[in-house]
């Protein structure tokens, strides 16, 4: 079994750091299978076995999904952008490039403590 | 790991939970600057000034046919308040204990948010650092002993930002001698002191220790700005069998941008 979802040592990461990396290898790893089934059923002649593979890849989606619903949730930043890029129209690089911006201006006013910061995280307290 | 060299600390994960939400607990309340004035930040511990975006003539360049100015930049101070916890205690946390003995933290975020609002609104000098109070461009005007005529000061001091073009709302940075009176009286007819306070003003009116007197501030935005470097954080130094040293840190300054958008109340 294989640990080179660190980049770094892993005895020098924090516990919750670990547990990001963990999950954003999961989150990889479901990526890939649901692009093998999509090759296989590509060119899978047999109705059944694609059936099959169908259900497998439809699985494959949920947990995609899962890991991704948990990795937004410990990292507000992220959240925010995906949630100016995800499930609406027009264009998408377009609202990436908003949402990107948006999202760090507002996490900067906010005094949002910097990536990979210690800090207690206090910052602006202004309105709040 | 980085400079706070918190890994080195012979504390557990739940020890530094605790000891990281304890501080915040205390320093929230106390840290009234960053509750009335613009923060940019955190830039990180390597951030050492704010660009002030002038220069100042340097006598002679080293050649010839060129003329050379220096930029001038306001440097960030680096504040540090020590504190020792007890060991044993930080080992009843873990077990469990609830009532665990952080008294050393409580008083180290005291003094480091003292510190801060004492720089914000008197200013500091050593530091390169004008205050609020200090920069304000309009008369101070002194409270009285009867605390029933502050209305009519703060009412005052509102007016003059308004002459200056100064719109509101406005914020009320309250000493902790002239929060307590505030909180301690009622008007006639019974209506709070506070209450009446915060009508005059439209915006927040805020315990300030570190602050003598009162100071009305503009909250139109734009007018005072914090330049935080490395936010409020908790640092290692050093431990023993019976305890363990450790510090609040801070790198920050500050300056004020509009002279007239703010009006001292002396004690």
């Amino acid at each position: 079994m294989g640990f080179d979802q660190y980049h770094e040592p892993a005895d020098e990461l924090p516990d919750e750091t670990r547990t990001f990396a963990r999950m954003c290898a999961s989150l990889t790893e479901e990526a890939e299978a649901i692009g093998w089934y999509e090759q296989r059923i590509a060119i899978e002649k047999d109705r059944e076995a694609v059936a099959v593979m169908r259900d497998a890849q439809g699985e494959e989606f949920k947990h995609f999904a899962m890991d991704l619903e948990f990795l937004l949730r410990r990292t507000p930043l992220w959240r925010e952008i995906a949630e100016g890029i995800l499930f609406q129209g027009g264009d998408i690089v377009e609202h990436g490039e908003e949402a990107e911006e948006g999202a760090v201006e507002g996490a900067a006013d906010r005094g949002e403590p910097l990536a990979g910061s210690t800090s207690l995280g206090i910052g602006a307290l202004r309105g709040r | 790991m980085n400079h706070l060299l918190r890994e080195h600390a012979p504390i557990t994960e739940a020890g530094w939970e605790l000891i990281d939400e304890e501080a915040r607990e205390r320093l929230h309340p106390a840290l009234a600057a960053r509750k009335l004035v613009d923060f940019s930040g955190p830039h990180g511990w390597e951030h050492a000034c704010t660009n002030l975006g002038r220069t100042e003539p340097l006598a002679d360049a080293p050649a010839a046919g060129v003329l050379a100015v220096q930029r001038r930049v306001l440097e960030l101070v680096e504040a540090r308040a020590p504190f020792s916890l007890s060991r044993a205690e930080l080992r009843d946390a873990d077990r469990g204990a609830e009532d665990a003995d952080l008294d050393a933290l409580a008083a180290a975020a005291q003094c480091i948010a003292t510190l801060e609002n004492r720089a914000v609104f008197h200013g500091w000098q050593a530091a390169g650092i004008t205050g609020i109070a200090e920069a304000s461009s309009h008369d101070a005007i002194a409270l009285t002993d009867d605390c029933g005529t502050w209305p009519r000061h703060v009412a005052e001091a509102v007016e003059q930002l308004l002459r200056a073009g100064v719109d509101g709302p406005y914020g009320l940075a309250l000493g902790p001698a002239q929060y307590t009176r505030v909180l301690q009286t009622t008007e006639h007819g019974g209506y709070p002191l506070l209450d009446h306070l915060r009508k005059i003003i439209g915006g927040p009116l805020v315990w300030a220790p570190g602050v003598e007197g009162a100071v009305v501030v503009s909250q139109r935005g734009g007018d005072f700005l914090f330049d935080s470097g490395e936010d409020l954080s908790i640092g290692y130094d050093a431990h023993d069998a019976e305890s363990v040293e450790l510090y609040l840190v801070e790198t920050f300054t500050f300056r004020v941008a509009s002279e007239e958008a703010a009006v001292a109340l002396t004690p």
